[in-house]
């Protein structure tokens, strides 16, 4: 076989790693190359440098060091007894990609993932080999995302958090159960040994610097935009409380930053046992949103999940509204006088709505025009809610209030 | 003044556009004058109309030099750094609008706080538009590559067309991302250019100015095209990120219209392909991937065979589903301590910080126990410190683990296992923490409150003394009671030394 050129590597290298939804390169450290006078800043928010068309951004050079893998998890495109065409990388060539690539503004910085070759260990130091040269031979500042290899040395992990601005470790699959099916040869409690790893060493990173000499140097950072892993939704049967289930778990446990939902996508030369339709991007959507009540609106799984039905959230309407419908013995809540924990639970009220709304009452007495201001969806809001001039009367108890948000049956669109 | 007499018009020539020095200067020097804005009007360089055409006429014109020496005026820091960006704006009433504000904000101090009033609405808009204009220009801009100089300096160009006038309040960024190499942005109206030293800002140039092509972007462009997935196609989510009017001057956005053409195709062959046979390196790849697996599982296959020392014992527990708190939880916690250990210390379940590094008692209440233990005449290292129950129990909370107590079931599941250490270990004597503890050593004979500080022979031959857990000490909120507390849990802990002492182990 004739060897393979760079370009040829790169297409079939950036097309394996595609379906890891991550592209953030947000909320690392604060630098730039101007001391240095070399290459590469980050300066908080990460940038979106182009978007393709499945309207998904592009902001890391997201590549696979190889994809040749000795684990058969059957969901991946890149498993042992895949017949998909096998490349790898030099670390030296990934290395001088991403140089390329970021003198051209055309990314943030790389993301780099790998099949596991030979073992967890060589993978990993191959791994940490791209992100030792761009710091060090190249004095690159920009975004670094690698992908940890779980089970590898628990050295190699504190190496890589050393180079990293994040680390990333994938639970795939959302329960036990389903990696045993699925993914054989990965074990959930290495999985998540490794990544209570990276807690401690965040942990340990942060104490270190808090209680450093003021005469010593201050000891290095590790992995400053933090850890986030990745889920599959919809390869196996998984419900959406298993998968909101593991997610608190990861939050709690880890603290991570982000868990990601990644609808299976159909691949080349899959596995016989997948489903061959349409990735279920609406489901994926979804638990995005619950991820969101989970986060940063003060709901715990159990409770999003009292709005969804046989343990999957409703796909017609959003998961706080399904779980407000449940609920409205809560309702309606009083905008002027209700504390933030209880708007935050109003559909229709996001974050910074609710805040605007604690600013604004300070003064006076909200009414529905006031709100129109802080909210995209006043309609959305009025059976939840009492305002100055507004009480909804029965329209709270109504039966036909899913009726009022969800869209309407298929059946009548095809009538017209 | 009367109302009867036209005001006088005071015409101000601005010479650059988007200036925001040349621009403040001259609105220094209104203000200092107490000039109101509807007596001024502003013309850019490429405008000599005025926006009051029509009262020109009527009005005596003062011609006001726009550099002069201005007076100091105090301006609200926030409504200078809008103004800053306000300026870059295309549209030809800004230097007027802008200057209303100023005046405006002279008697009304608390004027940006009224979120409601049109001219601070408006001011506020442009704000939103030129930082997305600049966001863009950090996104959108293309460097190719020109080569490198005599100096071993890379030399990168780009042609760009913001939307605004915003190359000068954009250049900076690049300045401190590339400060390594040489490189020149020109735009229709302005060009910035880094050599390493300074960044300075020039005429605007055209297209022709910069290369049309660079060789990586071919890398790039297959980059881009092998990154899609054609199965989650979403135009409208890219076009409202990435609108069709930056297309032109992006070399992968050549590359859109024919990756949609043949998405759908991509996606409907892979579903039509028939399942291949494994290829023939899997084979050999799944012997050595199971072998690593079996060596990780301690070669014991399921892990329930029993255990013949303690580290296999280590390895198997690791492996245990007898209950389902294994799903949860990190790992399972093992004893540690010698293995010939005369006293062993029985806990209830590992905490947050144990689970997550694998070992017992290192948690704030493992902290505790090893203090007071070092003050009551026991040292850590010659005891075998274990648990009860192996595995953590908690409930998620945002980013906390809470603490749940194992039910008497887990416990009893659990005692396989410390029954197994008990027997590898062989303790002449045992501390048990707790309730839990108590269970796990007792099975559900006696009850801790009746039992504690009570010397407890077991079938096996070694001595049981039971007590609290010293996780109930640092729950006491009562400072009076958990001194008490803490005196009696330091006694239990001296009775049992004094006993070891007397057994000439301790």
């Amino acid at each position: 076989m004739a060897q393979q050129t760079i370009l040829q590597k790169l297409k079939l290298l950036a097309d394996a790693a595609k379906y890891d939804a991550s592209c953030s390169s947000s909320g690392t450290s604060k630098r730039n190359s101007l001391a240095s006078g070399g290459i590469g800043s980050t300066e908080g928010m990460g940038i979106c440098h182009s978007y393709t068309p499945d309207g998904r951004c592009v902001s890391l050079l997201k590549i696979l060091l190889t994809n040749f893998c000795i684990y058969d998890c059957r969901f991946c495109i890149n498993r042992a007894s895949s017949n998909v065409e096998r490349a790898r990388f030099s670390p030296a060539e990934v290395v001088q990609i991403t140089l390329d690539f970021y003198k051209r503004n055309y990314i943030e910085g790389l993301f780099l993932s790998s099949g596991i070759i030979r073992s967890e260990d060589y993978t990993m130091e191959q791994m940490i080999a791209v992100a030792r040269s761009l710091r060090e031979d190249h004095g690159f500042r920009g975004y670094i995302h690698l992908k940890t290899i779980a089970g590898a040395d628990p050295q190699l992990l504190a190496l890589a958090g050393l180079y990293a601005d994040r680390l990333s470790t994938n639970v795939e699959l959302p329960t036990e159960r389903g990696l045993q099916n699925f993914a054989p040869e990965k074990r959930p409690e290495v999985i998540r040994k490794t990544m209570a790893e990276v807690r401690l060493r965040q942990e340990d990173a942060k104490e270190a610097r808090k209680g450093r000499l003021l005469t010593k140097a201050k000891p290095p950072r590790f992995a400053p935009a933090g850890q986030s892993t990745q889920m599959i939704v919809g390869a196996d049967d998984a419900r959406d409380g298993d998968i909101l289930k593991t997610s608190s778990h990861l939050y709690s446990g880890y603290r991570l930053k982000r868990v990601y939902y990644s609808a299976f996508s159909p691949i080349a030369d899959s596995s016989q046992d997948l489903p061959l339709v349409r990735p279920p991007l609406m489901r994926e959507h979804r638990l995005y949103q619950a991820d969101w009540l989970m986060r940063f609106y003060g709901f715990d799984q159990t409770e999003i999940m009292e709005g969804a039905s046989d343990e999957m959230l409703d796909l017609a309407i959003d998961p706080k509204l399904a779980w407000a419908l449940q609920r409205r013995d809560l309702f309606p809540v009083d905008v002027n006088r209700a504390p933030k924990e209880l708007l935050l639970r109003v559909p229709g009220l996001g974050t910074r709505a609710v805040e605007r709304i604690l600013a604004a009452r300070r003064g006076t007495r909200l009414r529905l025009a006031d709100l129109a201001r802080v909210t995209t969806s006043v309609k959305k809001l009025l059976p939840f809610i009492v305002a100055g001039d507004w009480r909804p009367g029965g329209l709270t108890d109504s039966e036909h209030l899913r009726a009022r948000f969800a869209p309407p049956p298929e059946q009548l669109s095809l009538a017209l | 003044m009367t109302d009867l007499e036209p005001a006088a018009m005071t015409v101000v020539r601005l010479d650059k556009k988007g200036d925001f020095a040349e621009w403040r200067a001259a609105a220094r020097h209104l203000l200092a004058q107490h000039i109101p804005p509807h007596q001024v009007d502003w013309r850019g360089p490429d405008n000599d109309m005025s926006l009051f055409g029509d009262q020109l006429g009527a009005a005596p014109i003062r011609q006001e030099k726009a550099e002069g020496r201005a007076p100091t005026i105090s301006l609200p820091r926030e409504l200078v750094d809008m103004a800053d960006h306000i300026i870059c704006h295309r549209s030809a009433d800004v230097p007027a609008r802008l200057y209303r504000l100023f005046w405006r904000v002279q008697a009304d101090r608390y004027l940006l706080g009224r979120k409601t009033d049109d001219d601070v609405h408006w001011a506020r808009k442009m704000v939103k538009n030129i930082s997305r204009d600049i966001h863009k220009m950090h996104a959108f801009v293309r460097f190719r590559h020109l080569g490198v100089g005599d100096d071993g300096r890379e030399n990168y160009a780009a042609w760009f067309e913001p939307e605004h006038l915003t190359l000068r309040l954009g250049a900076p960024f690049f300045q401190r991302r590339f400060s390594g190499m040489n490189w020149a942005i020109i735009t229709p109206d302005a060009r910035a250019i880094w050599d390493g030293q300074r960044l300075v800002m020039g005429e605007g140039g055209q297209r022709d100015d910069v290369p049309d092509h660079d060789v990586v972007e071919q890398q790039w462009r297959a980059y881009y095209g092998a990154i899609f997935n054609p199965a989650r196609v979403k135009i409208s989510a890219m076009r409202s990120e990435m609108p069709k009017k930056y297309w032109h001057n992006l070399p992968e956005a050549q590359d859109i219209a024919s990756l949609l053409a043949g998405a759908e195709q991509r996606v409907a062959m892979m579903q039509a392909a028939e399942h291949q046979t494994p290829n023939k390196r899997t084979e050999k790849w799944q012997k050595n991937a199971q072998a690593a697996l079996a060596d990780v599982l301690g070669g014991a296959g399921d892990g329930l065979d029993a255990p013949e020392n303690l580290e296999q014992l280590g390895r198997s527990l690791d492996q245990c589903r007898r209950c389902s708190l294994h799903c949860a939880a990190t790992q399972a916690v093992r004893g540690e301590g010698p293995v010939d250990a005369a006293l062993m210390m029985v806990g209830e379940q590992p905490g947050d910080q144990e689970d997550l590094a694998g070992r017992p008692f290192v948690g704030p209440a493992g902290q505790l126990l090893t203090e007071m233990m070092a003050q009551n005449g026991l040292t850590r290292s010659d005891i075998y410190m274990t648990n009860a129950v192996k595995h953590f129990k908690f409930q998620p909370r945002g980013k906390m683990r809470l603490h749940q107590r194992p039910t008497a079931g887990e416990i009893d599941k659990c005692r396989w296992w410390l029954d197994l250490e008990r027997q590898m270990v062989r303790p002449k004597f045992i501390i048990t923490l707790g309730a839990t503890a108590l269970r796990g050593v007792l099975g559900p004979k006696g009850k801790l409150a009746d039992l504690r500080g009570q010397v407890i022979p077991l079938s096996d031959g070694a001595v049981l003394f039971p007590t609290i857990h010293p996780s109930y000490l640092l729950r006491l909120p009562d400072k009076e009671k958990a001194a008490e507390e803490r005196a009696m849990f330091a006694a239990d802990l001296r009775r049992a030394a004094q006993h070891l002492a007397a057994a000439g182990v301790g």
